[in-house]
């Protein structure tokens, strides 16, 4: 895999610096002011999230960890430009978002490949919307179907593939389009623990080619700190930000690093600021009420 | 299953729901129908290469089973029986047989044929381009939904016959009028599942293209219409068979030409046996055209087939 992504670095950089030349490196700030998502629900209004506030760094690696309904995916919708935020502010590159773009690439936690477009057109669709010709397009997507290893696959129809080899089209397909910002929903979830930590490294393989800015959302605490720069922890409902952690293991990250006693001692701390932060936002909600 | 004669899938898209529903209903039924139906005969292909004697046998059998028919057919009409059904006025099938050959060579069976088939293009075509037009827009926007809906609500359950007299009246010729009913039952069908399949556009396939920087066009065109397109065919084939339902109902009335037009004044000339070959025609030809609809979209479809498969 390593020398695979070697070889494509120039094929990759090359497509890049044709047809998008504006999103090379440097680009992916995100930045989140105060933003509130309500939803109208039929019981009235439901503060999804509340008050976040989050400053991501162009090529940081950052996991939005939470447990589940506390609004992760509401709060990577805003990003994406999918969900307006009832209060607050969201630029990405100083830039209002307005909906969603291709600056901004999203893989979804499953079934969002077109089952009618083989895997070669799924992931020469970004190219093509912006503009390139059908060859370049089809040669763009030649590059990266063979980056997540799936060149034998090109001409296959996405319902013929497993589970994990649709979610590495659909990086590939992400990546085609050169975002400036990777957003990722759980996009390992549905996988099974083995495949996992496979698609986890490849991951972070594939994106020492690109270092650019990557939310990824999960709500599993190993995932957070095997991949990511920065860990932001999510209370439950309303969902807030409540911790926000500094993973400072060295890259490239092999899998063994997840039984090393580096990972366990900040593991540990994690859990422990977690708990401590939990119980903190629930001892501020019980007081409001 | 798939092959089924028009009128029988028609009957259940055009009969109108007690409970004022859509008949979306009838229609995702059919639609289903015809996506097993697509599966079954992909399975069954792939089964005869491996397996050609076990489908043999089975054609024998409904072969079999149509022979029985025609002999007991002829039994009953050689024998003129009279057991509530009267059989003395319906020819036997020895007769029919030779008056068939004997028409073979007829121009004017010929031109009955062509005046028909000519009606089912015409109107069939129109169906499609309109049907589907309207369904997109109807199940991409509320607004033409809700105004375009009530008059499909309260035109749709009225039947082909029941338009013969208004189609006379305001169409400048018979040619027209026979058309325009045609046109009507086919395109019932084909907006009523159009619209469905374009409402069931799964959202995360709407919005993975909007990221990937695809214009309202461009979702059109590489999400909404191929992600319909299952539903869509099964409303063209359903429409293929309303439409045939209903270019009979107006040759038989009017008109001077047509396998309708054959098959009624065969009755009123006292010719009996050519009241068969006009109904085995309009059975053979219906069944055609759907087939031709069904063959003919297949290979739009590769990508579902293959799902089939896996
Ligand atoms: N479109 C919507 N309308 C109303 N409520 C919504 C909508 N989308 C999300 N919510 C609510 O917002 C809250 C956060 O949902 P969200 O999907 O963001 O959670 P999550 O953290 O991603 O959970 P999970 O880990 O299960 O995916 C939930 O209470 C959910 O019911
Ligand atoms: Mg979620």
């Amino acid at each position: 895999m390593t020398t695979a992504a070697t070889t494509h670095h120039s094929a990759v950089l090359e497509h890049r610096d044709r047809f998008r030349p504006r999103q090379a490196a440097g680009k992916g700030h995100v930045s989140v002011r105060n933003v509130d998502i309500v939803f109208d629900t039929h019981h009235g209004p439901h503060t999804a999230v509340q008050g976040a506030q989050l400053e991501i760094q162009p090529g940081e690696f950052v996991c939005l960890l939470g447990p589940s309904g506390c609004g992760k995916s509401t709060l990577m919708n805003v990003v994406a430009g999918f969900v307006k935020p009832r209060h607050g502010e969201l630029l990405v590159d100083g830039q209002p978002v307005a909906g969603p773009g291709p600056d901004r690439g999203m893989v979804f936690q499953q079934h969002s490949l077109f089952p009618w477009k083989t895997v070669k057109d799924n992931v020469a669709f970004g190219p093509l919307m912006a503009g390139v010709g059908p060859r370049e397009a089809e040669s763009v997507s030649r590059t990266f179907l063979s980056l997540v290893g799936l060149s034998g696959y090109a001409d296959a129809y996405p319902s013929t593939l497993s589970g994990g080899m649709q979610q590495r089209v659909g990086i590939a397909r992400a990546l085609a389009n050169y975002p400036s910002v990777l957003l990722m929903d759980e996009p390992f979830g549905a996988l099974d623990a083995q495949t996992r930590t496979m698609m986890q490294e490849n991951l972070l393989e594939i994106w020492s080619e690109f270092r650019n800015t990557v939310l990824f959302v999960t709500h599993d605490i190993d995932e957070a700190i095997f991949l990511s720069d920065r860990i932001v922890v999510m209370s439950a409902s309303p969902g807030r930000i409540i911790a926000d952690i500094r993973v400072k293991l060295e890259r490239p990250r092999q899998a063994e690093l997840l039984t090393s006693p580096a990972f366990m001692a900040l593991k540990r701390e994690c859990l422990a600021l977690i708990r401590e932060q939990t119980l903190h936002a629930f001892e501020q909600q019980n007081r409001k009420h | 299953m798939s092959v089924k004669p028009g009128p029988f899938q028609a009957s259940s898209a055009v009969v109108p729901s007690s409970t004022g529903e859509r008949g979306v209903i009838q229609a995702d039924g059919a639609a289903t129908e015809t996506v097993v139906g697509t599966d079954a005969v992909g399975a069954a292909v792939e089964a005869s290469h491996a397996r050609l004697p076990a489908n043999w046998r089975r054609y024998l059998v409904r072969i079999a089973a149509l022979v029985v028919a025609v002999m007991i057919w002829h039994l009953a009409a050689v024998n003129d029986l009279n057991l509530y059904l009267r059989f003395e006025n319906v020819p036997n099938p020895v007769v029919v047989g030779t008056e068939f050959i004997a028409q073979l060579s007829s121009q004017t069976f010929y031109l009955h044929i062509l005046h028909s088939m000519e009606r089912i293009a015409i109107a069939y075509g129109l169906a499609v381009v309109i049907g589907i037009a309207l369904g997109v827009m109807m199940g991409r926007s509320r607004f033409a939904e809700d105004i375009i809906l009530p008059y499909i609500e309260i035109l749709r359950p009225i039947p082909a016959v029941a338009w013969i007299p208004l189609a006379i009246l305001m169409m400048p010729t018979e040619q027209a009028s026979i058309v325009f009913i045609t046109f009507l039952g086919a395109l019932f069908p084909i907006v009523l599942n159009t619209v469905h399949g374009v409402e069931q556009t799964p959202k995360v396939l709407v919005r993975a293209a909007r990221s990937l920087g695809a214009s309202n066009a461009a979702i059109l065109r590489h999400v909404v219409l191929p992600g319909a397109l299952p539903s869509i065919v099964a409303g063209l084939a359903i429409g293929m068979g309303v439409a045939w339902f209903s270019l009979l109902a107006g040759e038989i009335i009017s008109g001077q030409y047509g396998i309708g037009y054959f098959t009624w004044s065969a009755y009123t000339l006292v010719e009996y046996p050519k009241i068969i070959i006009g109904m085995l025609v309009i059975g053979g030809l219906g069944s055609l055209c759907t087939l031709l609809v069904r063959k003919g979209c297949a290979p739009l479809l590769r990508w579902q087939k293959e799902a089939g498969r896996s």
